[in-house]
């Protein structure tokens, strides 16, 4: 068997070691066993990207799949069988990388940030359990693998957004998640159903190759047959990008992302901003070439899906106060960026640029939003406060991360030459050449964004003064939290640089991405702008703000109160699944079917006491009963005999 | 192998219950004979594995028969494929946990392990069984103990949950004996009898078919909670002591889905097919509708009462659906969901032997006092809600994938809204969890309260294999049932041909 199973497998064993005996033997032992478990899985990964991107990955001027594992789990039919397996292409290796890299960064810091937690142990378990799980997302060569993995991410997720289950907003925080995930997930199950149906195959290999092919019958069949005037694959595709728009916070479907942030910190830069939020991108690119070549209309689903959320994410991340929850919809935001990119590109050549700038996006967006993420995690360990007014002129005190703040902030305004830019900037041009529209939204909330995080950045380091009576006895965190800053840092500024478009692309055909300059200038003026605004609001204490938001009246408050669709969620799920089913159907079956049973029984009771009253045991009744009857009789027989 | 063991010794073992002296003997007997039959069950799995290569599909194994009634030929007639193995490797596993969780029973030690031996001897004579005569003798030898031990060791309205489970489960054997003897008087040969094989092989009249089916289908269906006869679910087991909810639910409601599956489906496909989609739509609103009634339960044991009403409708889906895919799905979840409620009771008695309470809202921060079955509930709720790793998430799939097959517009739907139930299960679940296990703790007195001990980890740790092994090697069961259901559809197959 290929030693790429060991990707997987190491932290897996770590899980279970941790997850068995960590408390009581391993105790800090757990952190040291999970983190280098990551560390050589990340060995792994890094040798395999080498050697599949520059050693034996490409045939023929291009790159193809390979399946160092695969072994068949569980069949269905002779046909439909689940494989478990690993598949090596660009993406997946691509996200090898992303996954085990911030993982490890993750890991790194949570020895300094999670050190005294009484249950240190258990929380590297469940990491490595979240890191084995993605890890077999990313690998799956079958999308029933996905499912399986998909679900194990979801739940490593609700194990850790609750990690502190004695305080109850982070219990209903994972429960949220884990139910509006679900929900998500049971469209992506009707899509594999539906999609497994017509193609006769659960492997992506197969799928792909069927659906793409406009002679094959499985193609036929998915798109002749129909429900409400859709066809059978357009059905199938749009209820697998739901599914991925659970994971991914997509709009409607974002609610659960911001009440995530109750997870401890380093949790949410690894989990919530990094890498299983962008499980759902990274489920449409897995399928793109049946989105693109097949059904257009699903794709562009996608696209005004993404930049929907794209937009109003952005919008409502310029009024929340909590640090960590302003990342959240900025993540969101960012999110819509990957998948409109998605949803404007098409299949191959340089029409495929918005998928490659989609996959490059994703990969330096992980780097920069964990890096926001753990030195929020900083911040908010140093003050002890999520909120932005407890915090304020920390420049002095936490220089490091001052600055490492800063590189992320410029790397996800697109400013130049930080990682965001070049990324950005493809997406951009591909939404320009492919619907002007989509591409004027992004635009703006591209400038939005650049506002909204510098309005973070100068509220944390520089407005006011520091506030002496939240200052925390520790300084700015043990080495080992500052280390992974300070790497992430060199990566925000850095991962721009690397020619993504040789690597990946939507067919496997390296693809030579040039910077318009001209462009360019709209986008990066508009951000800039963002940030000037947010200098002029934010970088001193004044009440400038505060005007601003009061002209703006009820639309501010609106924004702030999250356009309230936590309150229509609360309505349909409290008053309509609750009051109108669930408690009609308890009612009905307590009252109705089981009432029905105690009828039957009180009436055969009632009926054996009447006729119990018969056999009273007494003679003379006995003997007058049986006078009467013959005396009925004779008269019937008299009649009968027509004497009478 | 000699299949007349699996029935010999739960009855040896109960005799010698009956003439041990001191509560300990009993309860190390009683300990001694599940585990020596967990053993012997082993044993068979393996023997079964060595003989059955070669030889056709889901051909019967270690058959035997002697005359019983030889007049009215009825023949002690035994026999077994695959899904019996599997049925037999489930009780085995439930009894020993359900005997370990009950160590420290009080009353009537001696009477009560009695019982639960008898009663997991009626459970494997009727997976044996290829005798109907002798299937309906066993089916009630597994009925009766049952209402002794809610009756006696119950609590709450035990003695009106005994009766309405006991009569109800009555009402259902009543129904199977008609069918029963429907298929006995209509037989062609002479020397036919209750003979499961003989009947099999000859092809029984539509317009019989099509009377006595629904007899045995809805007699059987009692057992396995069909809608909308399975009130006596929720109050038998509440009312039940842990082990017998644990049996009741674990090992009682399979004796209906594997009587549904090998006699009524098995014998008369055609009436099978006939009625399937008023079996899928009974199912499909079973599943949804238990899902929901579970949502609003704030006892922990009605909670996993409707629970497995929900759970038990994906075995009537599976086999209503008669898709090869389908009935591997109702099999698996048969197996699947005896071991996942079984560890749900055990871990639901255990919080109620130490906090007294079984209400959601009473409970509250129990995993910071007894991590180990928290845990355990936990994980049983996982299982429940399907995560893929556990045995649900298989058996769930199995039959969404087995049942998708079905094109036809009903069927579909109702398929959808039976995976719309992952979603509501998913929702109870965490609730339940959320409110007993999470948050602080409500009550003072809970903060003294111990961990679970030796026994009680060793049964979870039991059940937590079986569910494990199926999670994450599926692929052991299904090609342990494979053939038994290939035997099965082959009948089936002979109507679609015909079409």
């Amino acid at each position: 068997m290929s030693p790429l199973i060991l990707i997987l497998l190491l932290p897996f064993l770590s899980f279970v070691i941790s997850g068995l005996w960590g408390r009581k033997y391993l105790k800090n032992l757990a952190g040291i066993l999970s983190t280098t478990t990551v560390l050589a899985s990340f060995v792994i990964s890094v040798t395999t990207a080498y050697r599949y991107f520059f050693v034996d990955g490409k045939v023929a001027g291009k790159f193809v799949a390979q399946y160092p594992v695969d072994f068949k789990w569980l069949e269905f039919t002779p046909d439909l069988s689940i494989h478990l397996g690993i598949l090596i292409d660009p993406i997946s290796v691509m996200m090898l990388l992303v996954v085990t890299f911030i993982s490890l960064m993750v890991h790194i810091y949570s020895l300094g940030y999670m050190k005294g937690e009484e249950r240190y142990a258990t929380y590297y378990s469940f990491l490595s359990l979240f890191t084995f799980s993605m890890l077999g997302l990313v690998v799956a060569t079958n999308i029933f693998q996905t499912y399986i993995f998909w679900e194990l991410v979801g739940v490593s997720s609700f194990l850790l957004i609750g990690f502190y289950y004695s305080k109850p907003s982070a219990v209903a925080a994972s429960k949220k998640a884990f139910i509006v995930t679900r929900f998500a997930d049971l469209g992506f199950l009707a899509g594999i159903l539906i999609l497994s149906y017509y193609s006769g195959s659960l492997e992506f290999k197969d799928i792909i190759a069927r659906y793409t092919d406009s002679s094959s019958p499985h193609l036929q069949a998915a798109i002749s047959s129909s429900f409400l005037g859709v066809s059978a694959l357009s059905w199938g595709l749009v209820l697998v990008f739901i599914g991925g728009a659970g994971k991914s916070a997509m709009f409607p479907l974002h609610v659960w992302l911001p009440d995530a942030m109750e997870g401890p910190t380093p949790v949410s830069a690894l989990i919530h901003a990094a890498t299983m939020v962008v499980a759902g991108v990274y489920l449409v690119a897995r399928l793109f070439p049946v989105y693109a070549i097949s059904c257009p209309a699903a794709l562009h689903v996608v696209a005004v899906v993404g930049v929907f959320s794209s937009a109003f994410a952005a919008l409502i991340a310029c009024t929340q106060t909590d640090i960590k929850r302003v990342l959240a919809y900025s993540t969101m935001s960012q999110i819509g960026f990957m998948m409109f990119a998605l949803g404007v590109s098409g299949y191959g050549g340089e029409a495929g640029l918005g998928y490659m700038a989609s996959m490059f996006h994703l990969f330096t967006h992980a780097i920069f939003k964990a890096l926001l993420f753990l030195c929020a995690g900083t911040v908010i360990h140093f003050v002890h406060s999520n909120e932005i007014k407890d915090m304020g002129g920390l420049k002095k005190s936490l220089p490091i991360t001052h600055i490492a703040f800063l590189l992320a902030c410029l790397a996800i305004s697109g400013i130049p030459p930080f990682s965001g830019f070049f990324s950005k900037e493809e997406i951009l041009t591909a939404a320009y050449h492919h619907d002007k529209l989509i591409f004027w939204v992004a635009v703006v909330t591209a400038g939005l964004t650049s506002f909204y995080m510098f309005r973070l950045f100068f509220s944390i380091f520089y407005r006011g003064e520091e506030n002496t009576h939240a200052q925390s006895h520790h300084g700015e965190g043990t080495s080992s939290m500052l280390a992974p800053q300070i790497i992430l840092a060199f990566g925000s500024v850095l991962a721009g640089l690397i020619p993504f478009g040789k690597f990946v692309t939507s067919d496997g055909v390296g693809l030579e991405a040039h910077t318009d300059w001209n462009f360019s200038l709209l986008p990066i003026a508009l951000s800039s702008t963002g940030i000037l605004f947010a200098i002029y609001f934010f970088m001193k204490d004044n009440d400038k703000a505060e005007v601003l938001a009061s002209k703006f009246g009820s639309v501010y408050i609106s924004l702030k109160r999250k356009l309230y669709i936590d309150e229509i969620y609360e309505f349909v799920t409290k008053r309509i699944i609750f009051n109108l089913i669930a408690q009609p159907a308890a009612w009905f079956d307590k009252n109705i079917v089981d009432g029905f049973i105690n009828t039957i029984g009180k009436a055969t009771q009632v009926f054996s006491l009447t006729t119990s009253v018969w056999q009273s045991g007494k003679v003379q009744a006995y003997s007058a009963w049986l006078l009467a009857g013959t005396l009925v009789v004779l008269i019937m027989c008299l009649y009968y005999l027509q004497l009478l | 192998m000699n299949l007349n063991l699996l029935i010999i010794l739960p009855l040896l073992t109960s005799l010698a219950i009956l003439f041990a002296g001191s509560k300990n003997t009993v309860r190390m007997i009683a300990l001694a004979g599940a585990a020596i039959q967990l053993v012997i069950c082993g044993i068979l799995l393996i023997q079964f594995n060595k003989y059955s290569v070669g030889l056709q599909n889901g051909q019967m194994i270690f058959e035997s028969s002697s005359p019983w009634f030889s007049s009215l030929n009825i023949n002690y007639h035994i026999g077994v494929d695959g899904i019996s193995i599997a049925m037999i490797l489930l009780t085995a596993v439930v009894v020993l946990a359900g005997i370990l969780v009950s160590w420290n029973v009080e009353k009537m030690t001696k009477e009560f392990f009695m019982l639960l031996t008898l009663l997991s001897a009626g459970a494997y004579g009727f997976f044996i069984s290829l005798d109907l005569f002798c299937m309906f003798f066993f089916l009630e030898v597994a009925v009766v103990p049952k209402y002794l031990l809610i009756g006696i060791w119950g609590s709450g309205k035990k003695e009106y949950s005994a009766n309405k489970l006991a009569l109800m489960l009555m009402g259902g054997s009543a129904l199977v004996l008609v069918g029963m003897l429907g298929l006995y008087y209509n037989s062609i040969s002479e020397t036919t009898g209750f003979n499961l094989m003989a009947l099999r092989s000859q092809v029984i009249p539509l317009e019989t078919q099509l009377i006595f089916f629904p007899f045995l289908f809805i007699g059987f269906g009692v057992f396995t909670a069909i809608f909308p006869f399975h009130t006596w679910v929720p109050d038998g087991h509440s009312s039940a002591p842990t082990a017998a909810s644990m049996f009741l639910a674990g090992i009682s409601m399979k004796l209906g889905g594997y009587g549904c599956l090998r006699v009524a489906a098995y014998l008369m496909p055609e009436a099978a097919h006939y009625y399937s989609a008023y079996i899928v739509g009974l199912a499909a609103i079973a599943i949804l509708y238990g899902a929901f009634a579970t949502m609003m339960q704030t006892d922990l044991k009605y909670m996993n009462a409707y629970s497995s009403v929900s759970h038990c409708g994906f075995v009537l889906l599976g086999i209503g659906m008669l898709t090869p895919t389908a009935i591997n799905g109702a099999v698996l979840q048969m197996v699947s969901h005896g071991l996942m409620t079984a560890l749900f009771f055990a871990a639901i008695g255990m919080i109620y032997e130490r906090t007294h309470t079984r209400t959601v809202s009473e409970l509250g921060g129990l995993l910071k006092v007894m991590p180990f079955i928290s845990t355990v509930f936990f994980i049983a709720g996982l299982c429940s809600l399907g995560l893929p790793g556990f045995s649900g998430f298989v058996a769930e799939m199995t039959v969404f994938v087995g049942s998708w097959e079905r094109v036809e517009m009903f069927y579909r739907v109702s398929t959808i809204l039976a995976c719309m139930s992952i979603v509501v299960t998913a929702v109870y679940i965490l609730r339940a969890s959320g409110m007993s296990l999470m948050g602080v703790i409500k009550n003072k007195k809970f903060e003294s309260l111990t961990d679970a001990t030796w026994n009680e980890k060793a049964a979870a740790t039991l059940l937590i294999a079986g569910i494990l092994i199926i999670g994450l090697s599926p692929f052991l069961l299904n090609d342990l049932i494979t053939p038994g259901t290939k035997q099965i559809m082959q009948n089936v197959n002979r109507i679609f041909t015909l079409n």
